[in-house]
């Protein structure tokens, strides 16, 4: 078979097969979100009955307020913290940097269940120790401090720091790209360094920034393992509500909040993925001219 | 009586154990354009980074009008840069990349006596005086009505003309110019060098120039500071350089050369190939041997029999204005610039006037340059000054 002909039978099927072994669970999810009845197997008619119940649902709204409050913390916390990582990053002689960014990375490929277990021990180990310390305290010097636990900080703290790694690597390619006598430039022209990052650098960069912003959000409105570890018994991220009625029984409740937890996320990837295709699209346009 | 205005002391820069400035004692004056010439890795950007701040020598001082500068930073010189590759702002047009050194408000410092700072106060431009300021710099450099365009629309010559205007608008006392024409054509590199020598002399202010294209250095400055391997080689102007090399290295660098092992005889003689040559030099030790140089221009063609020195045409090329021929004496290949031809593998004998014998003393660089032997390559090397981006032992030469 030539690369060139249309494509035959038995590849228009395989290629079929593979799309609903990808999309059919998450279809039949959304479908049975719009399910009148409390079955997750036959249909009773169309209705929002679902969605409706989900608003009215303190734990779930809960949930979803717990999200967007540490994903939008997180991410705005990433963003400044990741752009000035980059930026050292590009500073430093290859020999340095190198290294340093595949460290970056690690955190990346590493498995979030790793990632988390070892985060909460690590705070407990901390929280421990500083605990132990304020009880000695009390008892020697009858002085006091608040006792530390698993909660909203260290889930906040836990976002923040898998987040960091993707804006770094969303904004090194936008770094590596800018003229490196751009900042020697605004210095030249009055500016001081940080007048020169504002004006110059930041502008330059911008849709890296926007990028990894985007990505950031992205990793923290889908993830569960992390927040499940760091977010300790009284803190509850939507992923984890959605986990707990699980456990329970599954109503098609469940349906409804993952189907509008998958459309936001879908949304910022599309919204992420247009953005690249449109830098590409300019830079190669720079290019050819 | 020309005017001191920037002065570097014994100025050593070293990257870990590279030394890229070895010990530079440079002045400039006022309103001079200075030329820092050598092949790339000499030194010269790294000099002129030093001048703008944005390197701080390893050692030695750094003088701007008598006040020592070494550690004051970019923003506070009264110097402005044109970069390599212009680094013009690509988010901001014409207009806005000219004037943004207008806009970066800038504090001004009342001081007592003691030099100790009384009040600051943050000093802006008013619009309209930026916009008169800016207008008139694209006055000056023929950019009337480019203002709206987007920098990464501008051809070449044009991105060059705005990093000009973006740097004089400042009015600084000097502009650095980082082999500002390398990106260029060779016909607009022409058309460029008239117009940055009229700019300057307009302008009335200091140039200082880094290039690695001798022609360049040669029309352009009234001061040519040759460099190489991080040491000055020779400062002068133009046409002392060319006359009067010092050593092989500027002889072979500066224009074409047929440097020659000699031994100066007594004042005004010198022995070439065991015979007997007049020349103007005087001031060596009797049987000191020397470097001589002599111009492929300075040579004149004559019968076999009446030359002072006989050898065999090896090679002819036609170069529009003259032909190069290459002449083979007792096995040493010489370049001979002539208008009549002589064909290739005819006898011919040359004669040299005393003033065109130019003596050097012996120096590191002797037996290295001057000899034709490998002509054709010698060409390509020369022809090939185009544009070599990554200049010098700068910062992170382990770059690339």
């Amino acid at each position: 078979m030539n690369l060139g002909s249309r494509p035959g039978l038995f590849s228009r099927l395989f290629t079929a097969l593979v799309f609903i072994f990808l999309y059919a669970p998450i279809f039949l999810l959304i479908i049975f979100s719009f399910n009148a009845g409390n079955s997750n197997s036959v249909w009773h008619g169309f209705s929002l009955h679902w969605y409706g119940e989900l608003f009215q649902d303190r734990l779930i709204m809960g949930g979803v307020y717990t999200t967007l409050l540490v994903s939008l913390l997180a991410t705005a916390i990433a963003t400044v913290a990741g752009t000035f990582a980059a930026i050292g990053f590009y500073n430093m002689r290859r020999r340095w940097r190198e290294p340093l960014m595949v460290i970056n990375e690690i955190p990346m490929i590493n498995a979030d269940i790793v990632t988390g277990v070892s985060l909460c021990l690590f705070f407990v180990a901390a929280f421990a120790a500083w605990n132990g310390f304020v009880t000695w305290m009390e008892q020697t010097y009858r002085l006091t401090a608040p006792r530390l636990e698993l909660g909203f900080a260290t889930l906040l703290i836990a976002h923040i720091s898998f987040n960091i790694p993707y804006v770094v690597l969303a904004i090194m390619p936008k770094l590596r790209q800018m003229d490196k006598n751009l900042i020697d430039a605004a210095q030249d022209l009055g500016c001081t360094w940080m007048q020169a990052f504002w004006k110059v650098v930041v502008p330059e960069i911008k849709p890296g920034i926007v990028n990894g912003m985007l990505i950031a959000f992205t990793m923290s409105v889908d993830d569960f393992v992390i927040s499940y570890f760091t977010a300790g018994p009284k803190t509850s991220t939507l992923a984890m509500v959605i986990y707990s009625m699980t456990k329970k029984r599954v109503t098609p409740k469940i349906n409804a909040v993952s189907t509008l937890l998958f459309g936001a996320v879908l949304l910022l990837l599309i919204v992420v993925n247009v953005r690249q295709a449109r830098q590409e699209k300019a830079a190669a346009k720079v290019r050819r001219r | 009586m020309p005017k001191e205005l920037i002065r570097l002391s014994n100025c050593t820069m070293a990257f870990d154990d590279e030394v890229v400035l070895d010990n530079i004692n440079l002045y400039i004056n006022d309103k001079e354009f200075l030329t820092l010439l050598g092949p790339s890795g000499c030194g010269k950007t790294t000099t002129l980074r030093i001048i703008g701040g944005f390197q701080m020598p390893t050692s030695g001082d750094v003088f701007f009008d008598g006040v020592r500068i070494n550690s004051v930073p970019p923003h506070k010189r009264a110097v402005n840069t044109v970069f390599q590759k212009y680094a013009l702002f690509p988010h901001l047009n014409v207009y806005e990349n000219i004037a943004f050194g207008l806009r970066v408000p800038r504090v001004e410092e009342q001081k007592n006596e003691m030099g100790k700072v009384l009040s600051r106060r943050k000093v802006k431009l008013s619009e309209k005086e930026i916009d008169q300021r800016v207008m008139e710099m694209l006055e000056v450099v023929n950019l009337r009505g480019f203002e709206k365009r987007r920098v990464t629309s501008l051809s070449g010559g044009q991105q060059q003309r705005v990093a000009i205007a973006r740097a004089l608008v400042n009015k600084p006392k000097v502009l650095l110019l980082d082999e500002p024409l390398g990106a260029l054509d060779l016909k607009l590199r022409k058309d460029m060098q008239n117009e940055l020598k009229r700019i300057q002399k307009a302008m009335e202010i200091t140039f200082i120039y880094v290039t690695h294209d001798q022609e360049e250095a040669l029309a352009m400055s009234d001061t040519v500071v040759v460099m190489d391997g991080g040491k000055i080689q020779q400062i002068g102007t133009p046409e002392d350089i060319y006359n009067e090399p010092k050593n092989a290295f500027v002889a072979d660098f500066i224009g074409e050369s047929n440097i020659l092992d000699g031994i100066m005889r007594s004042d005004g003689v010198v022995e070439i190939f065991n015979r007997q040559f007049a020349c103007l030099d005087s001031g060596f030790e009797k049987d000191e041997p020397v470097d001589v140089v002599i111009r492929p221009e300075d040579v004149d063609i004559v019968p076999e029999n009446e030359g002072q020195l006989k050898g065999t045409v090896t090679n002819v090329t036609f170069k529009g204005m003259q032909y190069d021929i290459i002449v083979d004496f007792y096995g040493f290949k010489w370049l001979i610039q002539t208008t009549d031809l002589s064909p290739v593998g005819s006898r011919i004998g040359i004669k040299i006037d005393p003033d065109g014998i130019h003596i050097m003393k012996k120096s590191q660089y002797s037996g290295m340059f001057g000899d034709y032997s490998s002509y054709s390559e010698e060409y390509e090397e020369i022809s090939d000054a185009a544009y070599e981006p990554g200049e010098d032992g700068q910062e992170d030469g382990d770059e690339k």
